[in-house]
């Protein structure tokens, strides 16, 4: 029997979560978890919390098994799982931050999204506590001879989101990278508690604004999972092919993006016209450059018209034709490939026991995408390749950011070719009270997690959502180690996780 | 890439006709903006944006409006890497608790004159996130507010027309009016 199966079977079931199995453990089977977690022989797909009870979502990769745990925290603490497995740090921190909840003998113990400006402590608990002053936040040392720091945010000199890098640097040479987050919290899961499907819904897609497809894809599923309804057929292809229209915007933006961090803006212009253009046509085509609020539980709010499908065969042949002559541009131009590869490089070992997704995991050899590894309409019935890497530089991460490009139009032509006609939404009440549903969806920085629980009246009692930048940040910081400053921006590009998805 | 930039001289540009500045806003801002401030800025306005929050959704349009369909450039209007350097502050975003003070930074480090732009529906008055406890909602609630461009996020070109009309009212001569 799998490991993960074992502590599922250990614990006590919990009836009505749907799509994969939820058990409650007692602290040592969560503590074995932790190990498992250290062992690298499960993967940490999610940590979050309740008022008294903290839930783990695992992964087994080789059976492709997922499985939720969740420990009761009676006496308002749990065994903490950072000790034994760093990438549960932040989560551990936000739970505290959010209920109070206190890990036991955690690594770090400063707060992480608290700030020290709201007008409460532990916000999402039932009954929060009064707010403390804000203390200065103690960022880590660093000893060593000619050391200096270069204190950046949250303010950015680009047109960027809100966070705070401090660099320790020896020269030019970084020594230590500490990344400050939280300045976007929005408190979003404390909106969601008793929100209706639609207003969920509607929160879901402003998570992350670049990933608002694959967020209400997403929510849309787990709450579907949630009421057991489904989709329609047509409905669910819509879905994908909203979700490769979203991933192939993000990529030509990236790629044009991460050339113009090395000072060369001609990519950058010219990747930008074919993102330019590909909104252009989801615009035409879903009434929404972005496709926001177009993916809804039970189905999606807008039908294609052939019209629109006429929009997107041409964008996508438009891309067909100019892309691979752009992709020769970035492959022979010496300046360009000098700042890119080799630089940044993350360790394979250190995607694995992040569990990092997207392009920055298959940049460093791990083989996980979502729409291969565990399936899920449409792509079960599509024919697609996962691009893979190991050298785990910024060149490999372009690498793959091309090759997805290169795989998404194919996927929008299998989407066009087969599209199935009839009703694109239906009806998601169910009537049944208390139920709970979690889905993930590859969206183009990697899986997005969406657990939720519904009550009585269709209506949100708690919903977490997990953006892959939680576990892509801390990475970024290893990934930097060693590079100079100027090739920071380079690194932080290629990378590209969000700060809103992540500080929700 | 030879092939590339010899394309790029014989082909048509990209970029369209630019849209016209909104009446509305016109409106808005001719009640904000004084005749010296008119005179002093002539036909160019150095823009800082502030993101106070917001899902990044209003950033990526922003970034849009570089690509060489829109090329915000051509009208004088440039996004600047320092308050210090700029004469309108672009605010996105409900204004989390967390931001309030780099906002209010920001805004005493740019020089007068100066006028605020809040973007997007959530600058606002909050949007959807308003009501929670992490959000102060709204841009005006932290510095005042010329201009407002509403969406979700707001088209490039609907930020442009806004701009356009900010540009219009501050290069207006002062006798013309």
């Amino acid at each position: 029997m799998s490991a993960l199966t074992t502590l599922i079977s250990e614990g006590s079931l919990v009836a009505d979560h749907a799509r994969w199995p939820r058990a409650i453990v007692d602290a040592k089977a969560w503590g074995r978890a932790g190990a498992a977690l250290a062992q690298n022989r499960l993967t940490l797909l999610a940590l979050w919390g309740e008022a008294d009870i903290v839930h783990m979502a695992l992964l087994e990769a080789e059976s492709a098994e997922v499985g939720v745990i969740s420990l009761e925290c009676p006496k308002g603490g749990f065994p903490s799982v950072s000790r034994h497995h760093p990438p549960a740090l932040r989560l551990e921190r936000t739970i505290h931050d959010l209920f109070g909840l206190k890990p036991r003998g955690p690594l770090d113990d400063r707060p992480w999204l608290d700030h020290g400006h709201w007008d409460k402590r532990y916000p999402l608990r039932d009954r929060p506590a009064a707010p403390s002053a804000p203390s200065p936040y103690a960022f880590l040392p660093s000893d060593g001879e000619s050391l200096h720091q270069i204190a950046v945010g949250p303010v950015h000199a680009g047109i960027i989101e809100p966070g705070h890098f401090r660099f320790t640097a020896n020269g030019e040479a970084v020594v230590r990278l500490e990344e400050r987050l939280g300045y976007a919290h929005k408190g979003i899961e404390s909106l969601m508690a008793g929100a209706e499907l639609d207003r969920a819904a509607q929160l879901a897609g402003r998570v992350s604004g670049d990933s608002t497809v694959a967020y209400q894809f997403a929510f849309a599923r787990a709450a579907e999972a949630t009421l057991g309804a489904s989709a329609p057929p047509r409905a669910a292809w819509l879905r994908g092919l909203m979700a490769e229209l979203e991933r192939l915007a993000n990529h030509l933006g990236d790629i044009g993006a991460i050339c113009n961090d090395a000072s060369f803006s001609l990519l950058h212009a010219h990747c930008g016209v074919l993102r330019e253009q590909v909104l252009r046509a989801a615009d035409f085509a879903f009434g929404h450059r972005l496709m926001r609020d177009r993916i809804v539980p039970g189905g999606v709010a807008a039908d294609l018209s052939a019209e629109g499908i006429t929009a997107i065969r041409a964008v996508t042949a438009e891309i067909g034709r100019k892309f691979p002559e752009l992709v020769e541009v970035y492959d022979n131009t010496a300046s360009l490939q000098d700042r890119t590869v080799s630089t940044g490089v993350l360790k394979p070992e250190l995607a694995m026991q992040f569990g990092a997704g997207g392009y920055v995991g298959r940049a460093s050899g791990r083989n996980f995408d979502v729409r291969r590894a565990l399936p899920y309409a449409p792509y079960d019935c599509l024919s697609f390749e996962v691009p893979v890497l190991s050298e785990g530089d910024v060149n490999a991460r372009v690498w793959i950011r091309i090759r997805e490009v290169e795989q998404s139009i194919s996927l929008v032509e299998q989407i066009l070719a087969r599209l199935p006609g009839g009703p694109v939404r239906a009806e998601v009440a169910s009537g049944a009270v208390r139920r709970e549903g979690m889905a993930l969806v590859e969206g183009f920085r990697g899986d997005v997690l969406v657990w939720v629980r519904v009550g009585a009246k269709e209506k949100v009692e708690r919903c977490h959502l997990r953006d892959p930048s939680w576990f892509q940040w801390p990475l970024l910081e290893a990934a930097v180690e060693g590079n100079i400053v100027a090739d920071f921006p380079l690194c932080n590009k290629s990378f590209n996780c969000s700060y809103s998805g992540h500080d929700l | 890439m030879r092939k590339l930039l010899f394309e790029g001289l014989i082909r048509h540009p990209l970029t369209e006709r630019p849209p016209s500045p909104g009446a509305a806003a016109a409106d808005e801002l001719a009640a904000t903006l004084g005749n010296a401030a008119r005179r002093r800025l002539g036909r160019s306005l150095s823009i800082r944006v502030v993101d106070a929050g917001s899902c990044n959704g209003c950033e990526l349009e922003m970034h849009a409006l570089n690509n060489a369909f829109y090329d915000i450039e051509r009208f004088g209007i440039r996004f600047v890497a320092s308050p210090r350097h700029a004469d309108v502050l672009l605010v996105t975003g409900p204004v989390t608790k967390n931001m309030r003070e780099a906002l209010e930074r920001t805004y005493q480090a740019t020089p007068d004159p100066k006028w605020i732009v809040a973007i997007g529906d959530c600058a606002l008055d909050g949007g959807c996130f308003a009501g929670s406890y992490a959000v102060i909602g709204g841009v005006s609630a932290v510095v005042p507010v010329d201009l407002h461009i509403p969406g979700c996020p707001p088209p490039p070109a609907e930020i442009l027309r806004g701009l356009l009309a900010l540009l219009e009212q501050v290069s207006v001569q002062p006798h013309a009016r």
